[in-house]
């Protein structure tokens, strides 16, 4: 099992390190998955998740000039390493002006992820600063768990206001409340609700409008004989869905977001070269 | 007495010319031109990092000392040479300090607790007051006098009767010496954590430095970042280093140091000997001077360790060529019998603070020692002593290697 990649371009550096920030932002430990072709970061919905999940998955080839994997075996050739995210974002956060970084999988004393950044120095050879991530291997009995969660069956979806905008809203919201109703109709009509003993706060989104998802038979579903008024609504913890707002530093493509009546709010944010879903269950 | 250090001497401006002389005046430390100098109140910033006390004392040769002391054993000083004034005597920006400080003035070393008030204020002392223990010492900001007094007797240092002094400065710093631009390290310093508390400056083969956050014994090793940068010989000015030498110490408190003297723009020379001996770091103009000791971690089982204990690698530079097959780690885990069978953890010094041993007299005369008030001088031996007693045997600098290299082609 052997991975070494290298990224020598800056902005390719500085938009994976945006990337792995974001990652940092929203779990504490994740999966880190490497095929040949894309990595992905995976949080699963595992209770001590709070039952959150996520679904990271970026091209290699649109970071890294270098990029060499040999997973664990020929018909399984991806390596699984769980780590802390916050540690990779530590290891990239000085690399803004770096002439190159490497990562390397090692196992001096136990399984690592060396990151070597190389800076410029004003001597003849250049600054070295490595950072060894400890990685635990997730051996092959256990990537089932890790499985690319399926888009469920939503009764809504809809666009995301300008995240910016829902983000301050949402700040403002998590002081009086830590649950926050998300609700949304075929209209394009989203509305984000909290309600206290005290107070009942609303805020209306109009015109956002809804994707156009294809079903299996290649009609567009959802919208066939459904009431477009009627609204789909879900309660979640205003705290994760802060975390999803928060941890963005680019605004997305496209973010948009699939609602199981009163069950799980399903997010999806599309960058040119990356796309998260975010999973946050539906409070009882 | 009565000091004043004029804003633009101590900032640095080059003094006597031939035929000046200095105007004595009756020195005063006044908060007014204190707080406009930049240099006093950059060193000051810089002691609140490593102490919560500061102690001020006029010497003979009428130098104004600033000294921060921390119970742990770091110390710092900063000393202001005499600088004569360039304006008449009696002008609000005059002065110096006068070289003829009456000997009351010598003898009252006092403490300001700077802590709670972390702004430019300092006691305006005066000649007389030296001598009344008890009386109450105003305080004066640059704008307002402050309606409080701290009661002089808390503050004067005093022991058994007798005024003890701080540790001063060691003449002679031991050990080998790196001077280097400040700057060096002010970017080496920032990718390691602002909370890190340790790191361990070592030296590898082809003359290269090292800097390695230090992990604690007690730590997991397969749960803790390692952070290592290694800076190459010719990036210092000079470098005298005994290859294969480390030393581990505080750098919270060294941080402090390196904004002042970046700020200042004056070279850094770091001079330290075998772990557990303090280091030295000092930062050196014609009109300034300025010394940070800090207490080194000790290496406990020192007669049999590497001297790249702690991990510090052999090679000058992580290369490629060290081995990224998990394979056999693969093996294990896939068999189930992965936890049994991984690697064993790299074992570290065991952390010891407080630098060597203690002499018993030595011991005695401390438990006389009051709270709150300066150590004894006999203090100033517990750090310096192994270096003014020759005959102590020295540290075997044959280590055995904790930790092989497992590094190999690839």
């Amino acid at each position: 099992m052997r991975f070494r990649a290298k990224i020598v371009d800056l902005a390719c550096l500085n938009h994976f390190s945006r990337i792995v920030n974001t990652i940092a932002k929203l779990a504490k430990t994740c999966i880190l998955r490497l095929t040949v072709c894309k990595l992905y970061f995976i949080l699963s919905d595992k209770v001590a998740n709070g039952g959150a999940s996520m679904w990271c998955e970026l091209s290699q080839g649109n970071f890294f000039d270098e990029f060499q994997m040999e997973g664990a075996a020929a018909e399984h050739n991806e390596i699984y390493l769980e780590l802390v995210p916050e540690n990779l974002s530590r290891a990239l956060k000085t690399a803004q002006n770096a002439k190159a970084v490497k990562i390397k999988l090692t196992n001096k004393h136990c399984p690592c992820l060396r990151v070597a950044v190389e800076l410029p120095s004003l001597s003849s050879s250049s600054r070295i600063v490595t950072h060894d991530i400890p990685v635990g291997v997730i051996p092959r009995r256990m990537w089932n768990d890790f499985r690319e969660p399926s888009v469920p069956d939503f009764d809504v979806s809809i666009y995301l206001p300008v995240l910016k905008t829902m983000k301050s809203v949402v700040e403002r919201m998590k002081n009086l409340s830590n649950f926050i109703v998300i609700e949304a109709n075929l209209n394009g009509e989203m509305n984000l609700k909290i309600e206290t003993d005290l107070v009942s706060v609303t805020t209306h989104f109009k015109d956002l409008g809804n994707p156009p998802w294809a079903s299996e038979d290649g009609c567009p579903s959802s919208a066939q004989g459904r009431d477009l008024e009627s609204m789909t609504e879900a309660c979640i913890d205003i705290k994760k869905l802060l975390q999803l707002l928060a941890g963005q530093q680019v605004n997305p493509t496209k973010a948009l977001c699939n609602i199981v009546h009163k069950r799980v709010v399903h997010f999806i944010l599309l960058h040119e070269e990356v796309s998260l879903q975010y999973f946050i269950p539906a409070v009882a | 007495m009565k000091c004043v250090i004029a804003g633009g001497n101590v900032k640095g401006e080059r003094g006597l010319g031939p035929g000046e002389r200095s105007v004595p005046a009756e020195p005063c430390l006044t908060p007014h031109t204190l707080s406009s100098s930049p240099v006093l109140g950059r060193a000051v910033h810089s002691l609140s990092r490593i102490g919560d006390e500061l102690y001020l004392e006029p010497t003979e040769s009428g130098v104004c000392s600033i000294g921060g002391w921390e119970l742990n054993g770091s110390w710092m000083g900063a000393g202001g040479a005499p600088v004569p004034p360039s304006l008449p005597a009696g002008s609000a920006n005059t002065v110096a300090v006068s070289p003829a400080v009456p000997p009351c003035c010598q003898l009252l070393p006092f403490w300001l607790c700077l802590l709670p008030l972390r702004t430019p204020l300092l006691p305006a002392v005066r000649a007389g007051q030296c001598r009344a223990r008890n009386r109450a010492v105003p305080m004066q900001s640059p704008h307002e006098v402050l309606p409080g007094h701290l009661p002089l007797a808390a503050l004067a240092g005093e022991v058994g009767g007798e005024m003890s002094h701080p540790a001063q400065a060691p003449c002679q710093p031991p050990g080998p010496a790196a001077p280097l631009q400040v700057r060096l390290l002010a970017d080496a310093v920032v990718h390691f954590p602002p909370m890190l508390a340790e790191v361990t400056l070592g030296t590898g083969p082809g003359g290269k430095i090292s800097l390695r956050n230090y992990v604690e014994d007690e730590a997991e090793p397969s749960k803790t970042m390692v952070t290592e940068l290694w800076l190459a010989e010719d990036e210092f000015q000079s470098v005298a280093v005994t290859p294969g030498s480390h030393i581990t110490f505080c750098l919270k408190e060294f941080r402090g140091l390196l904004s002042f003297a970046e700020a200042s723009n004056l070279p850094l020379t770091i001079h330290f000997d075998e772990p557990g001996r303090p280091m030295i770091f000092t930062l050196d103009d014609t009109v300034l001077e300025v010394h940070l000791v800090l207490a080194t971690l000790s290496d406990l089982q020192s007669n049999s360790q590497s001297p790249s204990t702690n991990g510090v690698s052999h090679l000058p530079a992580p290369s490629d060529d060290f081995a990224d097959d998990l394979e056999s780690y693969m093996v294990a885990m896939e068999t189930g019998e992965g936890d049994s069978e991984r690697a064993p953890s790299p074992t570290f010094p065991l952390h010891t603070p407080w630098p060597a041993q203690r002499e018993p007299e030595e011991e005695k005369e401390e438990e006389g020692a009051v709270p709150g008030t300066p150590p004894h001088k006999k203090f100033r031996s517990l750090f310096f002593g192994s270096v003014m007693t020759p005959g102590r045997p020295g540290v075997a600098t044959t280590q055995e290697v904790l930790a092989e290299d497992s590094e190999g082609e690839s």
